[in-house]
């Protein structure tokens, strides 16, 4: 029986892919039916796992368990419940503050993550002496890093025109842009190849076993 | 006469699925070549003293299973060879199940591995960057429980391992937020601990300025060329280095295309210049 | 106070996790790790949030009979056997209300939560993602053309990089002498990925970095509102 289901799931499998392949056809009932399913088991795995590794670990053993040492934890349920209010659009008003309290969370912690990591860090990763070791090729390199973001970031300032030398200098730094746009369409292309080698994979691997593991 | 010109896209799908799965098919197998960035994340396990306890986070779903599964295999198996113990969390509630299927993949070959001593599975917490800074204070707070529901005090590998302080390195797998990016903000910067990755080809350009003198991020597996590159590394060949061939094909049937709609193009405005001195 | 109190909040709460970088004692320190917790799980309650405004949306949709109803109950339909085959039996090792289901898992091979993630979920999702190759092909054969200097420094980054990263990019330029090895199509790949790749993307990082500060401290000061909505 075992068996039997195992071979199911792998046929269960390639239907929903070639239901999904379908719609490079044309737009059809079957793709449509796929995509529901994928939304429904998407939305009901959210929901389970929420369960399992939030609401009981960290919230309900917590209370249920040692309440003593962790009665503190009513609040953000209080809070948690209070968020679920803005399914009635009466009692909507009262998500605000769990929503308050997430925002004011969020801020913080990435007012100060990002000036560390994105802005500070990646200045002093900037400020390098490109002219120290290295081959010919690896000081061009370097020569390129320290001008490409220097002359990206001032086309990103758009509190003065762009133009004269500040112009010109945010010019360069459009060139640099677009070769990482290029770059990044070339990664891009890849990964999406990528999906689509791993889908063939199961249908030529798993499924048809025309090809090894 | 536009009309004519324009072919329709389903033969360029058909050639595409063509050119991925012939290759799959009938294998080339030409060799890949190492990158810095992927010899990094290897010198970085390779460097890691046996028995010490890392990190390795399954920020993903399966929809990047091809990019990022192989690289977690193979980062597994590197560990699992080196004697490193390995705690898995996920940012991404799938994320659970791509570790708990990279650990069935592997039990064959490291039958003596055993669960709650060599390796452990944390599973999935929401929360993403805040919920990652606080596992800096404390680990136990954030996952009481492993993802089967027992308190994790109870394993053996958990015993010392609080903050990121007794870890060795944190590794994200990571296809999106939360992912690589937090990981490097709160792990790296925040609490200086190495930190290192792998991610999907679309995310690594924004990801690749980590990867400086500073080490924010200390090397980078970017998408399927550097899976397998890793896989070569580490000495067993999967699926990322079978879909190499593809890959290849794949890549020059899309260079091909460029190609064709530029001839098309110059074609065009050339035409289109005649025209206009008659 | 349905606007005041909120503000309040924000203001308080991102003050004090900015203090507590700084000032990481008690009772900054401890009180910004205890909302951090507080975070987890009012963020578990948004994901639950969500799935049941999902719910609400589709049995709206069937009750009104409102356009492509039909779908709706397949969603729906899906949505609770996925929920009641979780919460009933458990996935993976966790037991479920109901234990381990040992009589179905012993009939199916796994848990009956796990079998519909394994052989229906993770297919459906990895498929329609692997549909952009399709996409980006045509794309590139429409869209990708040098026009102008800008545009063809796009594509000829795009093609360089999409070469260096085949085996056959490596096997093209094989023959070139140590003396050219940066030419060797791999190494110019890494070059642009390297130098100007990154320079270009940490200005959009330095940039975008500044605008998450400036938001954030708008936020934290009251003056973007727009979160908390109408009224």
């Amino acid at each position: 029986m075992i068996q039997f289901f195992e071979a199911f799931g792998i046929w269960l499998g390639a239907f929903f892919t070639f239901a999904i392949f379908s719609f490079l056809y044309k737009d059809n009932p079957v793709y449509k039916i796929a995509e529901q399913v994928f939304v429904g088991l998407s939305a009901g795995y959210w929901f389970v796992y929420t369960i399992f590794s939030i609401i009981i670990p960290n919230l309900y053993n917590p209370i249920t368990q040692n309440f003593s040492e962790n009665w503190i934890k009513i609040i953000p349920a209080i809070l948690g419940v209070m968020m679920l209010m803005r399914l009635i659009p009466k009692t909507s008003w009262i998500s605000r503050f769990p929503i308050s309290l997430v925002i004011g969370t969020t801020s913080g912690v990435l007012f100060l993550r990002y000036l560390k990591s994105d802005v500070i860090n990646q200045m002093t990763a900037t400020m390098i002496n490109p002219f120290i070791g290295g081959s010919w090729v690896e000081i061009i390199g370097k020569l390129m890093l320290v001008i490409g973001t220097l002359t990206g970031v001032v086309y990103f300032y758009f509190s003065k025109k762009h133009e004269g030398a500040f112009g010109s200098t945010a010019r360069i730094g459009i060139y640099f842009l677009m070769i990482s746009f290029g770059a990044a369409f070339g990664y891009t292309a890849m990964a999406r190849i990528s999906l689509l080698i791993g889908r063939l994979q199961f249908l030529l691997g798993d499924w048809l076993k025309i090809i090894g593991p | 006469m536009a009309k004519r010109k324009q072919i329709d896209r389903r033969w360029i799908f058909l050639l595409i699925f063509l050119g991925v799965a012939l290759p799959l098919i009938i294998k080339v197998g030409l060799p890949v070549e190492i990158t810095k960035n992927v010899q990094m994340v290897y010198e970085l396990v390779e460097n890691t003293p046996k028995g010490s306890t890392v990190l390795i986070s399954f920020d993903y779903d399966p929809a990047s299973m091809p990019e990022l599964h192989p690289m977690g295999l193979s980062l597994l198996r590197h560990c699992f060879q080196r004697d490193i113990k390995v705690v898995f969390t996920a940012m991404w509630p799938m994320g659970v199940q791509m570790a708990e299927d990279i650990v069935t993949t592997l039990k064959p070959d490291f039958p003596k591995k055993k669960y709650g001593v060599d390796y452990i599975n944390l599973g999935f917490k929401a929360g993403g960057m805040v919920t990652i800074q606080s596992i800096g204070k404390d680990l136990k707070k954030i996952f009481p429980e492993d993802m089967y529901g027992s308190p994790i005090t109870e394993f053996p590998i958990m015993q010392d391992v609080n903050n990121y302080n007794n870890i060795a390195f944190v590794f994200s797998l990571s296809a999106g937020a939360p992912g690589i990016k937090e990981w490097v903000q709160i792990v790296s910067d925040k609490y200086n601990r190495p930190t290192s990755g792998g991610c999907t080809g679309v995310s690594a350009p924004a990801i690749l300025p980590y990867v400086n003198e500073q080490k924010q991020l200390t090397g980078l597996l970017a998408g399927l060329k550097a899976a397998a590159e890793y896989e070569n590394l580490v000495g067993k060949i999967g699926s990322a280095t079978s879909g190499m061939d593809a890959q290849s094909i794949a890549h020059l049937i899309i260079i091909s295309f460029i190609t064709i709609g530029n001839i098309n193009y110059w074609r065009k405005k050339n035409k289109q210049k005649k025209d206009r001195k008659k | 106070m349905k606007r005041k109190i909120p503000l309040i909040i924000t203001f308080t709460v991102g003050v004090l996790l900015i203090i507590a970088e700084f000032i990481p004692h008690k009772p900054f320190g401890t009180l910004s790790g205890e909302l951090e917790e507080w975070f987890l799980v009012i963020s578990g309650f948004a994901i639950i949030l969500g799935q049941l405004s999902l719910l609400k949306v589709n049995t709206f949709k069937i009750k009104y009979k409102q356009k492509d109803w039909q779908y709706s109950i397949i969603t729906l339909a899906s949505f609770f056997f996925m929920v009641g085959f979780g919460l009933l039996w458990g996935t993976g090792k966790s037991s479920g209300i109901f234990g381990h289901g040992e009589v179905i898992s012993a009939v199916i091979g796994i848990k009956p939560f796990d079998y519909l993630f394994q052989n229906v979920y993770q297919h459906l999702q990895a498929t329609m993602f692997s549909l952009l190759a399709f996409f980006i092909a045509s794309a590139a054969y429409r869209a990708f053309i040098g026009r102008n200097l800008e545009s063809n420094l796009l594509l000829i980054a795009a093609v360089l990089v999409m070469l260096g990263n085949t085996t056959v990019g490596g096997l093209l330029t094989s023959w070139l002498p140590e003396s050219l090895n940066f030419l060797h199509l791999p190494k110019v790949s890494e070059f642009i990925m390297t130098y100007p790749t990154t320079a270009g993307q940490r200005a959009i990082m330095i940039g975008a970095g500044l605008g998450i500060i400036g938001s954030s401290l708008r936020i934290i000061l009251g003056i973007e509102r727009s979160y908390l909505g109408g009224e």
